[in-house]
């Protein structure tokens, strides 16, 4: 074998494996700027121009700091009122899901052949295969007051909610739904048998075992559920405008104030608002070991 | 693992950093001044090209549909190569306009004067437009498309937000917007607005005709008390209301469905409606209508003003006026285009039915300068009233 002579790559292979930083500069350099060119920096941009203003005639942006859309948005009635709907809805959409997907994941997961779970899961990824918009509008016409809800419900003197917030959790319920299961399936799947076994053997009864053994090693699991639930919820604005009726979510004012106000300054401000509470929330479960998950 | 940690902190600063100066870099660049913009005095060669801002239906090359295509002749006769970009709102529609990367764009009331004020606009030698002669006069150098008796466009087509019910759920037949206002409506759920601020003078207008108290002469120049009684008027009616829309589709399902019965509408739903057989009729109650008169305007940047010269002239012309304005659905700018418009269709939009159109009001910017020529009281601004909007909704 022919002894490798001193080419330039060869030399540059033994200056990088003496200088591990540089090596692992260069590695790096490319998902970085990736990340800081396309995250970080639409994130400051909008973060900065919340503190911005803009002449209402022209439309042109005022670039002298100023803290009165943050006030605005902090005080205003109206940014309250919306707020607190939004996370209403993003909470009870949450509980919903994992509700549903609790027992779901856990039959795909323990109780299923494999020929059966192949199909829950497919059944389950089927909905991501059509667009958002054909669900969100097949809801439209499902919740409508001549709709399939309100023929199925009438014989048993049920109504159909209408349009409303409560048609937007529906909605938003059914189409999150695979985002939850899947996590709190792979969750399940790696509880080894062998435990469920264990404490059987030791007396555990079914729900005793669900609680002190299961359940603490799919908690991650459901968290990192209820995250995509949850961020997925609070940021939505077109399921709203589609079922909601005429209420109105965070994203809507966020719409109106880019689109129809031209104001990307107080845009900006309420679009902090889902950003401050989901950090909040991700502060929370960072505990829990559930990011691991995701 | 606490070293990964550090790192990615350590990255993040070093982005963040990058990110503000690359800010500081832009600040720099960005200025602007909207000096006297001068309007053409002369054609000269066409530039071989235009690019036009436009309402979606309004420049069709065939590509929606083979069979609805008025640019390419456009194209043949003048040599200038058309490229489209359409808009979903007028709010769109101001901000695309101030890249400045458009020549021509068809513009509603409540975006023009926003537009001529920015300086994006250049006013229009009309002399230069040979079929601007056969445009309505009721059209003709308006509020809305015109400043200080300068004309800034040419009109393109024109319309009233009706009030739309449903024939066999609401009756007796209403005749005045009080169906959509009144406190205490049968229809509550089940009543339908125009989803955009510019829907506050719809309020206006019907406090104009029934409280005279108030002195509003305009619904597009509301002061602060005007306005909040506009406001309060809608948070009244915000109880009644099902949906507020903004997509003409989903307003046409709400009424086939009975999701709406009644609320504002547009001629071209009404009439898709009652063809697919609905019991749906629209009106022009008795105290008139808000409506939409668009403009063709030059923008001041243009790159192509002689093509862009062509194009006013070619769209206001009788057989392009007519088949664009049909296949949008509105009536015509030109009396003459309803020669080449489908049998009667000129009639079911009141095409140059001046009775009608006075009673219709434009869709004008609500500016701080009152546009009712009042001058000794501020008026509220198309922002105020994005605000108020925003709270009526809740």
């Amino acid at each position: 074998m022919p002894r490798p002579r001193g080419t330039a790559a060869r030399k540059g292979s033994v200056f990088l494996s003496s200088h591990p930083r540089v090596r692992l500069a260069l590695l790096i350099a490319a998902p970085l700027f990736w990340l800081g060119v396309v995250y970080i920096i639409a994130l400051v941009l909008l973060l900065v121009t919340a503190f911005w203003s803009v002449d209402s005639f022209t439309g042109e942006i005022n670039q002298t700091l100023t803290f009165d859309n943050i006030i605005t948005v902090i005080t205003g009635a109206l940014y309250q009122t919306v707020t607190l709907r939004t996370v209403g809805i993003a909470l009870a959409v949450t509980v919903i899901d994992v509700a549903i997907a609790l027992p779901i994941a856990f039959f795909m997961a323990k109780v299923a052949n494999n020929r059966t779970r192949r199909l829950l899961v497919i059944a389950v990824l089927m909905p991501l295969w059509a667009s958002y918009l054909v669900k969100a509008y097949a809801w439209r016409s499902v919740l409508s007051s001549e709709g399939i809800l309100e023929w199925m419900l009438a014989p048993i003197g049920g109504h159909t909610p209408g349009y409303g917030v409560t048609a937007t959790i529906i909605t938003l319920s059914y189409l999150w739904l695979p985002y939850v299961i899947l996590p709190i399936f792979a969750g399940f799947d790696r509880v080894p048998d062998s435990m469920l076994e264990a404490s059987s053997d030791l007396g555990g009864k079914t729900w005793r075992t669900l609680r002190l053994v299961v359940l603490p090693l799919v908690w991650p699991a459901i968290i990192a559920g209820t995250i995509f639930s949850f961020s997925l919820s609070l940021g939505d604005y077109i399921t709203v405008n589609i079922v909601g009726g005429a209420s109105q979510m965070l994203g809507n004012l966020v719409y109106t104030n880019v689109g129809a106000a031209n104001n990307l300054p107080l845009a900006a401000a309420i679009a902090l608002i889902p950003i401050v509470i989901i950090f909040g929330y991700l502060a929370l479960v960072r505990r829990t070991g559930a990011l691991d998950n995701l | 693992m606490k070293r990964t940690n550090k790192m990615r902190t350590g990255a993040a600063f070093s982005a963040i950093a990058l990110a503000s100066s690359a800010l500081l870099v832009l600040s720099g660049c960005s200025s602007s001044g909207s000096s006297e913009v001068k309007m053409l005095d002369k054609l000269g060669e066409n530039e071989g090209a235009v690019s036009i801002l436009a309402w979606p239906g309004y420049v069709e090359d065939g590509s929606t549909d083979p069979a609805v295509d008025w640019v390419t002749p456009f194209e043949e006769e003048t040599g200038c190569k058309v490229t489209t970009k359409v808009f979903g709102t007028s709010d769109e529609a101001f901000s695309l306009m101030k890249t400045g990367e458009y020549d021509v764009v068809s513009a509603s009331g409540d975006a023009s004067l926003r537009l001529v004020a920015a300086g994006e606009v250049a006013p229009v030698n009309t002399d230069l437009i040979p079929n601007y002669e056969g445009i309505f006069d009721f059209l003709k150098m308006r509020e809305w498309n015109s400043v200080d008796g300068v004309s800034y466009g040419v009109p393109h087509g024109y319309g009233a937000n009706l009030l739309q019910y449903r024939t066999d759920i609401v009756t007796p037949a209403p005749t005045s917007w009080s169906a959509v206002f009144e406190k205490d409506s049968p229809y509550k759920g089940k009543v339908t607005a125009y989803d955009s601020p510019i829907y506050i003078a719809d309020a206006a207008l019907y406090l104009m005709k029934t409280k005279p108290e108030l002195e509003i002469t305009n619904p597009y120049a509301l002061d602060e008390k005007q306005l909040a009684a506009a406001v309060e008027l809608l948070k009244e009616q915000r109880v009644n209301i099902g949906e507020y829309w903004s997509d003409y589709l989903k307003q046409a399902q709400a009424f086939t469905s009975g999701d709406s019965v009644v609320g504002t509408s547009w001629q071209v739903i009404a009439g898709m409606l009652q063809g697919e057989g609905a019991p749906v009729e629209a009106i022009l109650p008795e105290e008139g209508a808000t409506g939409w008169s668009d403009t063709w305007m030059v923008s001041s940047k243009a790159q192509h003003p002689n093509c862009a010269y062509a194009w006013l002239n070619y769209i206001a012309s009788p057989e392009a006026n007519a088949t664009a304005t049909e296949y949008f659905g509105e009536a015509p700018s030109n009396q003459a285009a309803c020669d080449f418009r489908s049998e009667g269709s000129c009639e079911a939009y009141h095409a140059g039915d001046a009775e009608y159109a006075k009673q219709i009001w434009y869709w004008t910017t609500p500016i701080a300068e009152c546009v009712d020529g009042r001058t000794d009281v501020k008026c509220t601004d198309y922002a105020q009233w994005t605000t108020a909007w925003s709270e009526i909704k809740g």
